[in-house]
Order: structure tokens, then C-alpha cells, then sequence
């Protein structure tokens, strides 16, 4: 072998061995700085206009890089059950200073912030703080206007407050005529399954985000369960008029021709026959926002 | 072989001084020393928080740039001159040269960054009146930034053994901004899935890790830096920058000088 083959062995060889020992190096460097190191740096800067004009004119590049950081933020510590979500709102700021037409991140955003932990921050204030932003910013939006009421009916139970979103939204050209609806129900059954439902399956349709999604659907879910239960309740209660008992199984009620069938829940389980007329789920983890004073109702 | 060596590597080193590149150095002193006391009256209570900012990202650019401009040309200049065919007559094989190269102009930056960094503390004491426990911490931003510089100039050095200069400045420019953001990258390879995740995860480990190597933001607000880190990021940065130089000295090797 000549003294160049056997050079290029070497570096060959080196090259694998070296490069493997930096990626080990690397997994020890991520652990040693923990997995929110790249976001944690944002506890360092002053303000997101501060950090717009450093970009030198990419803002919006920037406004990316913070908007992914603010989603991974979230993602780990949903992965975690936190109950904190310290950095949340300062990066969704700085990512919408950066740049101000990211209506995804005000629209996806304020979902993270305002759900009680651990879904979401716990934070419906700043929620309903970073889509007047939006809005401020995009008065064309009129979806915008539709979070804005969703945050205002299901977190805060501002019902005045939701009204007025979902009616200045129905004004902007292009909204859909729901929005109309949904204002006027807000002013008569704002406290209805129903109208809730309505307003998850509007979100669960217009998100693209999959932690929102996953989230509507429980949502969905259990508000379907609850809607279940309580028509369960009224049949249980109907067959203890008639019969003076109350049933021990569905099937007692579906021979006095009050069920079609044994009653299961949206996760494909059959609902519980409590005694005393009482109905509930067979897995409650699986609905996660189920209403526990349902179960008293 | 060591004096070949230490041959090739001084005599890059006094190229780089004939070139002039240490009157940066004049500049960025009297710059800093003469406005530090100026911080005092533009801002309140962030005066320090100011010059540690300015000062530390000073000595990173302009490092980066000196290792990325003299980087460049460390192989392209040697055969535009002929002055590679002479050295190479002689018994010096080719990874001998390229690993001087990289000595040469590691000690240029060794010495850019060491005289930069004396000029810095003396504006920190100007305006802190003193030096506390805690400035320690500010040459430990400096060590990270000099492991910078090792990462910067293997890449340049690399992309010099194969293309022009003008090519080699703009890959080694690309991949230290990609390399700021690394970690980005990985937090985004360990949020994907399937064939997403493969090809980020190649990159993510393949582009050099300079956003654990920036701890100015951490050491400007007094936060140390964990002993664990300072191993962790020489080690990476020592087989990082090898392996670079291997894969230079690999291209190199073959390449036809003809």
C-alpha cells in the first residue's frame, strides 16, 4: 500500500470514528442543557420589537423560528402534564412582533394559552390579549374574531364578550353566515351543550395544528357523552315512574320499549347504570373535560 | 513530522500578520476601551449588560470572519501562487499541509481572540469599577467562542480543499448561520416522524452545533455555565472539528494538483 492510499484509509476511518464520537458528544451536550435550552433564551431578551430590529430585515425567517419554538414549548410540556407554561405567551409576543400577519400563531396560539392546565397555559387573559393583537393587526380575518368569541364563551364565560366577537367577525366581508348564528346564540343559549359543541367542531374543522385537534376531539367526545347521559338519565327515570324500580341494566329498559339498543359512549364502551337512576362512562381518562357535576345531575 | 508541522503552521500564522489582519485588534480595543465609559450615560443600570453583549459578539464576528477570510484562501492561494508544488516537493505529505494550515490559522484567531479579550475585561472593569467573581463567567463565553472558531475554520478549510474561494465562503457563512440554529433543528427532528425525521436528523447532526457554544445572553445576566456543558461542548467541538479536517485531508489527498 502507498503512503497516499494508506493516508486515505486513516482519514477514512477517522473521519467515521470522529464523527460518531461528536454525535454522542452532542446527545450528552442536549442532555446536560436540558430540551428547552434553545427556548429558555427567551427570558433573556428585552422585547420582541428589541429582537425585529436585530433580524436585519429577516423578521419574518425569525418569526418561524420562534413560532416552531413556541409550538415545541408547548408539545413538551403537554407531553408532560405540566400545570406551567412560564414561556409560552413571551414566545406567541415575540413570534407575532416578529411578525404581525402570522395568524396562525394568534389563531393557534390562544387556543395553547387559554385551555386550563394540563391542555393549555391556564392563561385566557393573555389569550384574549394576543388576538386583539391579531386583530389589530388583521382586521380582514374574520376567523380571528371566531377564536376570540370561543375563548370569551368556553374559558372566561364572558357571554356579553363572545356575542360581541362573534358579531363583529359576522360584519367582516367573506365570514360565513354561522358567525351570525353563533352571535345570537350566544345571546339566548349561551350556556347550552350544544352551542359548546358547535363551537369545538368549528375549531376541530378550521385548526390545522394536531395538539388543537386532538384536543377538540376530546372535547367533542365528551360533550357528546354528556349529551348522552343526561337523555339516558330522563329514559332511567321515565321506567322508575312507570315501574316504581329503579333498572339494573339497559336491557330491562329496552324491553319496556324506552332504548332501541344497550346505550355506548363515543369511545365504543357501554355507559355505566349507576343506582338511583344514575349514568356514567365506563373509562372517565377517556374524556378528559367531562363535566364530573354531571354525574350528580 | 512535528517540525514540518509547526513549520507550516507558523508560517501561516505570519502570512496572516503581513496581511494585516491583527490591525482589527487596534480598532476593536480602542473602540471598546474609549466607549465603555460612554455605556454609563446612554443607558441605565444595563451599562454592563450592554458592553458584555457588544464586547463578546464583537469577538465571535470578528473571528468568524477573520477564520472564514483567511480560511478561503489557505489552499487556493498556495496553488494560484505555485508555492504549493514547492512545498509539496519536499518530503511533506499533503495531510501534514492541511493540518498546518488549520494550526497556522487557529493561532492567528488564538491570538485575535486572547488580545480582544484583555481589551474587553479592561472595558468591564472601567465600567463595573473593578472585576467581580462573576466576570469568570465571561471567559468561559470566550473559551465557547474560541471552540467556535475551531468548528468555523475545519469547515473552511474543507470547503477550501475542493472549491474557490468565493464558493468556500459562502458554504462556510451558510453553515455557521444554519449552526446557530442546530438546536431548532433537532427539537424539529425529534418532533417529525417517518422519513421527516430521518433526513433531519442527518442534518441536524451533520451541521455543527454552534447555538450551545453561544452563551453570551447566559453570561450577561450572571448565570453560570454548568462544568458539564464546558466537557461536553470541548469534547464535541475536538471531534467535530477532527473529523472535518479528516474529511479535508481525505479530498485533499486525492485531488489531482496537476
Amino acid at each position: 500500500m502507498n503512503q497516499s492510499r494508506k493516508t486515505i484509509v486513516i482519514a477514512s476511518v477517522l473521519l467515521v470514528v470522529l464523527f460518531a464520537g461528536a454525535v454522542v458528544a452532542l446527545q450528552k451536550i442536549d442532555s446536560a442543557r436540558g430540551k428547552d435550552a434553545a427556548i429558555e433564551e427567551v427570558l433573556y431578551l428585552p422585547s420582541g420589537k428589541t429582537v425585529k430590529r436585530l433580524s436585519l430585515g429577516y423578521s419574518s425567517l425569525l418569526a418561524v423560528v420562534y413560532w416552531t419554538r413556541a409550538v415545541q414549548y408547548f408539545g413538551n410540556r403537554h407531553l408532560q402534564d405540566s400545570k406551567r407554561y412560564d414561556l409560552l405567551y413571551p414566545l406567541l409576543d415575540i413570534t407575532t412582533d416578529l411578525d404581525p400577519q402570522l395568524v396562525v400563531a394568534y389563531q393557534t396560539g390562544s387556543i395553547f394559552l387559554c385551555q386550563s392546565p394540563p391542555n393549555g397555559a391556564g392563561e385566557p387573559d393573555k389569550a384574549v390579549a394576543l388576538l386583539e393583537k391579531g386583530i389589530a393587526a388583521n382586521p380582514e380575518v374574520w376567523r380571528m374574531y371566531f377564536t376570540l368569541g370561543f375563548v370569551h364563551y368556553l374559558e372566561r364565560k364572558d357571554y356579553k364578550a363572545a356575542e360581541q366577537a362573534f358579531r363583529k367577525g359576522s360584519e367582516v366581508p367573506g365570514a360565513l353566515p354561522w358567525m351570525r348564528t353563533m352571535a345570537a346564540r350566544m345571546a339566548e343559549h349561551a350556556q347550552d351543550i350544544e352551542t359548546a359543541m358547535m363551537l369545538w367542531r368549528g375549531i376541530y374543522e378550521t385548526t390545522h395544528d394536531k395538539n388543537v385537534r386532538d384536543g377538540a376531539v376530546k372535547h367533542l367526545a365528551s360533550l357528546q357523552a354528556e349529551i348522552d347521559m343526561r337523555e339516558l338519565r330522563i329514559r332511567v327515570r321515565t321506567y322508575h315512574e312507570k315501574k316504581g324500580v329503579w333498572p339494573t341494566t339497559w336491557t330491562e329498559l329496552v324491553r319496556a320499549g324506552l332504548l332501541g339498543g344497550v346505550p355506548v359512549d363515543p369511545a365504543g364502551q357501554i355507559y355505566k347504570l349507576l343506582p338511583e337512576g344514575g349514568v356514567w362512562v365506563e373509562d372517565p381518562s377517556q374524556f378528559p373535560f367531562l363535566d364530573q357535576a354531571a354525574l350528580a345531575s | 513530522m512535528t517540525s514540518r508541522l509547526s513549520a507550516i503552521a507558523l508560517n501561516t500564522f505570519r502570512e496572516a500578520v503581513r496581511d494585516r489582519v491583527l490591525y482589527n485588534l487596534i480598532i476593536f480595543v480602542f473602540l471598546l476601551v474609549a466607549s465603555a465609559p460612554l455605556f454609563s450615560q446612554i443607558s441605565i443600570d444595563v451599562e454592563r449588560l450592554i458592553l458584555v453583549n457588544v464586547g463578546l459578539s464583537a469577538i465571535s464576528l470578528f473571528g468568524v470572519i477573520i477564520a472564514i477570510f483567511i480560511g478561503i484562501g489557505l489552499v487556493s492561494k498556495e496553488i494560484e501562487r505555485r508555492t504549493l508544488y514547492t512545498i509539496l516537493s519536499r518530503p511533506v505529505r499533503r495531510w501534514e499541509f492541511i493540518a498546518g494550515k488549520y494550526c497556522g490559522l487557529m493561532m492567528t484567531l488564538l491570538v485575535n481572540a486572547a488580545l480582544m479579550t484583555v481589551g474587553f475585561m479592561i472595558a468591564v472593569m472601567i465600567t463595573s469599577h473593578g472585576l467581580k467573581a462573576q466576570d469568570m463567567h465571561l471567559l468561559v463565553a470566550v473559551y465557547f467562542t474560541v471552540l467556535e472558531f475551531m468548528v468555523v475554520t475545519a469547515l473552511t478549510l474543507l470547503f477550501s480543499s475542493f472549491s474557490s474561494p468565493i464558493f468556500s465562503a459562502i458554504l462556510s457563512f451558510s453553515l455557521f448561520a444554519i449552526g446557530t440554529f442546530s438546536l431548532d433543528l433537532r427539537n424539529f427532528a425529534a418532533s417529525a416522524h417517518g422519513i421527516t425525521k430521518m433526513f433531519a436528523l442527518a442534518a441536524a447532526y451533520l451541521v455543527p452545533n454552534l447555538a450551545s457554544l453561544n452563551v453570551i445572553a447566559q453570561v450577561a445576566h450572571d448565570q453560570p455555565v454548568g462544568g458539564a456543558l464546558v466537557l461536553y461542548n470541548t469534547l464535541y467541538t475536538v471531534l467535530y472539528s477532527a473529523a472535518v479536517t479528516a474529511g479535508a485531508v481525505l479530498i485533499f489527498e486525492r485531488r489531482n494538483l496537476k
